[in-house]
């Protein structure tokens, strides 16, 4: 046996690689190579180039790690991309422009403006549900806010990994933009460096152990998280269209497997029943009799996964209340759209973000109860209201505490690119999307201009009380108030 | 005693939970009647504020008005006339395709919020923050500095006499009352304080993921290209003596940490230097008059430990004398110590100053870069090429030409630092920002359902998807029309 001769496969990226990787970029970012307009450009357009040239391979790629149906793959990951790269291809002279602000007569004459300039080099933190967009979109911000990047894809989904990996490495600088693929050990050794902005895409948990690691050297984070992103149903809505954009909130966008895909429903008990029915008719329509022949619904991600769902659906309390669907097929990973009733509010399906194609309906005697349930639990990265009472619509602005609102529709307001895209509380910190992008990988840096002339003595000691009275009235910019001290008044 | 502190101080934040969950804090009405108190309380109790400050830091009053006072009032001025267009909603643009929708930006109160003060400006750092928390909604817990006593009594006593005292707490206390804060969980945690510090608390903040605004400090230099008309140069030396000792004897984040000059022009400065600290000082190291003093032995201690060193001591070209008893030290010129001294590693929060002399100010960029980014960088100079130079090359929370420290009160520029310096930024709408949760909210209406964005897929809808994404309207039209588009599409992905 000659395995003791055998040299690994690659070298394992550990400390060391992590240390050299972040040197070689910091050096690269030094050079001043990242910030000029011209190579930022030429990036964002190989990105696009990328995107286009290999669409077909990254369709294939994403129905090998999700079965994920051709059109929702190209919907929700190619053409978001691509449309969010020509956003900030069209914008990006216009963002990079220093902004002039006003100053006011405490400082004059002065002038004074917010330069915008990279952070440095940036760690994007990916996951596997949209393995495609997600990782490639907050590069686009950090590249378009002229920084070193490294991406980390998910290893769920192993194959659009892989082939980032392959096409990153083939259409963009090397020099500047990397892609380390791998699981726990490789990112921990990531999270060890200096970084000087991580953005991470998954869970809580994980996202305080990304925090945490920031926290060592100060690093500022952004984090997008999830939540349970509820529904709440009115009774005066038109129930067909209602319907279809509950079901292509849900099982539409990766089979419920999405940070903001509806998560449950909150609705009247009167209403629940013809909720039930519409939902049942709109979903035979859909994906047919038997759902998990169709191709149109992604399958569960992984075997841990479906293990988590099924979990979710083991509770005596909680099968029983399964009102559609709930058919499962190990062997392919697949779970059958299914809708339950009144679940127990102590049970799991509950009390954690479900994250797939299970939708409990929670039903209360009044509409306005649910928003006093929403804000009870931890805030959500969305939260979604079909109703046509503009006083219902109003006190859930108000009142509903989410990352985002969308207002008779679901999922929709992320596609976008003038709504920040972000979370509060544990869905998350930051925001990203259009220029948001742009702002989160960069630094406003202040700029006051002042000259020779014009120098307050009041500022400087030997301090008198003549001195003071003038301070008071240059703080407060009452112009009388200065010409009444300058005058010793 | 302490499971007993514990106790009484989770009783405190579950009755701030419980006043934001009643929404009071939520009106206009109420966060303008608090602004209000608080530049009431600043008025009404001026002198006490001037005693507090010259109990704790020996600051004159004019410093305190300029420093403290001065800024609180105008920052409370300007939030009054300004929080209600800061919290109405900002409308969004919305592409056609979202047609009909209206979509907009509603900031929204964040909770709960915990404020670390400094004890530098123990009042300021405490009210400013305050004002940003309160103009934004949020319910405040304020921990003040122990290191800062009276200004933290001041705050504890004074503020329930004009604040809403279930809206807003002061709790006082040292690093273990911190810790318990620490416990808890905050909706935003801003910090002012040292670098070592806001690690532990950004740690903290992590378990709960709360988000944090850190205002640290730095090495803030001060570029001194080399200038001709001595009535220039006289205006540099005030403003640089100014930016030195003028902030609490250099105890701040802010403050000029160390000067660099050419060769050439260094010993002039010096003299006019000289000259402008006997001004504003006086001549007798016994008796300094205008000058803030070190907050306490710990920290007098450590710059004396630095000014004894035997190779900084060598570089001391002005001053160097310390009053133990009076917990002074005399405004201090060194010149080229070694660069690997503490006194060039560490931020100083002193009033010491290095020169460090170069043989082109061009180095001064390079110089700066080889440290971690600071909060300010100072550069007088007239040449604009260089000051591009400097904007584009060199990172840090600011850059301020040709003054010290006044960016502090232009409150249309954002303060806050980058890298090492921190992260975040207030004053003027940023602190409301700082404070406040940006919600995006998108209204749509049952009206114009797109059949294309349901299941089942076909080719017609994979075309309308292409066209909408594109905003391609013309050709959405063609292909409503029925007419037959060029298949772009690649065969047998569709069945």
């Amino acid at each position: 046996m000659a395995s003791e001769d055998k040299k690994p496969k690659a070298a394992c990226f550990d400390g060391e690689a992590a240390r050299s990787l972040v040197k070689e970029l910091r050096g690269t970012f030094d050079a001043g190579k990242t910030k000029s307009y011209e190579w930022r450009v030429s990036q964002l357009k190989s990105l696009l180039k990328l995107t286009k040239d290999h669409e077909d391979d990254i369709i294939d790629a994403l129905r090998s790690d999700l079965s994920k149906p051709v059109l929702e793959a190209f919907v929700s990951e190619i053409a978001m991309l691509k449309s969010s790269c020509e956003f900030t291809l069209k914008q990006l002279k216009r963002w990079m422009v220093p902004e002039k602000v006003k100053t006011s007569i405490t400082t004059f004459p002065s002038s004074a403006e917010i330069v915008p300039e990279p952070l440095g080099i940036v760690l994007v933190i990916s996951a596997w549900n949209y393995p495609f967009l997600l990782s490639l979109d907050p590069v686009i911000g950090a590249i378009a806010a002229g920084n070193a990047v490294v991406l980390k894809p998910s290893e769920i989904a192993p194959a659009t990994s892989s082939l980032l990996a392959k096409l990153l490495g083939e259409y963009m600088d090397s020099s500047a933009v990397k892609v380390i693929e791998g699981a726990v050990p490789e990112t921990s050794a990531l999270l060890e460096q200096k970084w000087d902005k991580i953005f991470y895409t998954g869970n809580g948990k994980v996202g305080s152990i990304v925090l945490a690691a920031a926290a060592k050297h100060l690093t500022p984070v952004s984090l997008e998280l999830g939540g349970k992103c509820p529904v709440i149903v009115d009774s005066n809505i038109n129930l067909i269209t209602t319907a279809r954009r509950i079901i292509a909130g849900k099982w539409g966008m990766n089979n419920g497997q999405a940070c903001i895909s509806a998560d449950h429903i909150i609705t009247t008990k009167d209403f629940a029943p013809k909720l039930i029915d519409a939902l049942k008719v709109e979903l035979v329509k859909f994906y047919g009799n038997d759902p998990l022949a169709s191709e149109d619904l992604s399958r569960i991600v992984s075997s841990n996964h479906f293990a988590r769902v099924t979990k979710l659906l083991d509770d005596d309390k909680v099968s029983g209340k399964i009102v559609h669907g709930g058919q499962k097929d190990q062997s392919n990973l697949k779970i059958a759209p299914t809708i339950l009733l009144d679940v127990p509010e102590d049970s799991l399906i509950m009390n954690e973000e479900i994250f797939g194609p299970l939708l409990p309906i929670v039903t209360v005697d009044n509409l306005e109860d649910s928003f006093n349930i929403i804000n009870s639990g931890e805030k959500p990265l969305a939260a979604y209201l079909f109703t046509n009472n503009k006083k219902l619509k109003e006190a859930f602005v108000r009142n509903v505490s989410a990352g985002g609102l969308l207002i008779n529709d679901v999922a929709l307001h992320i596609t976008n690119p003038y709504l920040p895209f972000g979370g509060v509380g544990e869905s998350g910190i930051g925001s990203y999307h259009g220029r948001f992008s742009f702002d989160t990988f960069t630094h406003k840096k202040a700029v006051l201009y002042r000259s020779f002339t014009g120098d307050a003595s009041a500022r400087y000691p030997p301090y008198t009380l003549g001195k003071l009275r003038l301070l008071k009235a240059l703080l407060s910019g009452n112009i009388l108030g200065i010409i009444r001290a300058l005058l010793g008044w | 005693m302490e499971a007993e502190e514990g106790l009484r101080l989770g009783r405190s934040v579950a009755e701030l939970r419980e006043t934001f969950r009643s929404g009071r804090t939520r009106g206009v009405a109420w966060r303008k009647s608090q602004l209000r108190a608080i530049l009431k309380l600043v008025d009404d109790h001026e002198d006490a504020i001037f005693e507090a400050l010259h109990q704790d830091l020996g600051k004159h009053p004019v410093e305190v008005y300029r420093d403290e006072i001065g800024v609180v009032k105008k920052s409370a001025t300007n939030s009054l006339s300004c929080v209600e267009k800061w919290m109405a909603p900002k409308k969004g643009q919305l592409p056609l395709l979202f047609f009909p929708a209206r979509g907009e930006v509603l900031p929204e109160p964040l909770g709960l919020v915990l404020i670390f003060v400094p004890w530098n400006f123990p009042i300021a750092l405490a009210l400013d923050p305050l004002m940003g928390a309160i103009s934004a909604g949020n319910t405040v817990v304020v921990k003040p500095s122990e290191l800062a006593p009276a200004c933290s009594s001041f705050l504890a006593n004074t503020l329930p006499l004009y604040l809403d005292s279930k809206a807003v707490k002061v709790i006082e206390g040292g690093t273990d009352i911190s810790q318990q804060l620490l416990q808890q969980k905050w909706d935003k945690i801003f910090f002012t304080g040292s670098t070592r510090v806001g690690r532990i608390v950004m740690s903290e903040a992590a378990k709960h993921l709360t988000p944090v605004t850190l205002e640290l400090g730095g090495k803030c230099p001060i570029i001194l290209d080399t200038l001709s008309d001595p009535s220039e140069i006289k205006v540099a030396a005030k403003r640089i003596a100014g930016g030195k000792w003028g902030p609490c004897s250099g105890q701040a984040c802010i403050a000029i940490d160390y000067l660099l000059v050419e060769q050439k022009f260094a010993s002039t400065m010096i003299e006019f230097l000289k000259k402008t600290i006997s001004r504003f000082y006086g001549e007798n190291p016994k008796n300094l008059k205008n000058l803030s003093r070190i907050v306490n032995k710990h920290q007098f201690e450590r710059l004396r430990n630095i000014l004894e060193d035997p190779s900084i001591a060598a570089s001391i070209i002005h001053g160097g004398s310390l009053d133990e008893k009076n917990l002074t030290i005399e405004p201090t010129i060194l010149l080229n110590p070694p660069l690997d001294a503490d006194i060039m590693t560490e931020e100083i929060f002193g009033p010491l100053l290095p020169i460090i002399t170069l043989t082109n100010i061009q180095e001064s960029i390079e110089f700066i870069n080889s440290r971690p980014k600071p909060l300010a960088i100072y550069a007088f100079t007239k040449n604009d090429s260089f000051k591009k130079k400097i904007l584009a090359e060199t990172s840090s929370g600011s850059v301020t030409f040709n003054d010290t420290m006044i960016q502090f009160v232009c409150d249309s520029l954002p303060f806050g630092g980058v890298g090492q310096s921190g992260f975040g930024r207030y004053h003027g709408k940023y602190s409301f920002d700082t404070f406040s949760h940006e919600k995006a909210v998108l209204h749509r209406s049952f009206f114009l359902d797109l059949e294309p964005r349901y299941p089942p897929w076909n080719d017609f809808k994979m075309q309308f998807i292409r066209f909408a994404y594109m905003f391609d309207y013309l050709r959405i039209v063609l292909l409503l029309l029925g007419y037959k588009l060029k298949k772009i599409f690649s065969p047998g992905h569709l069945a």
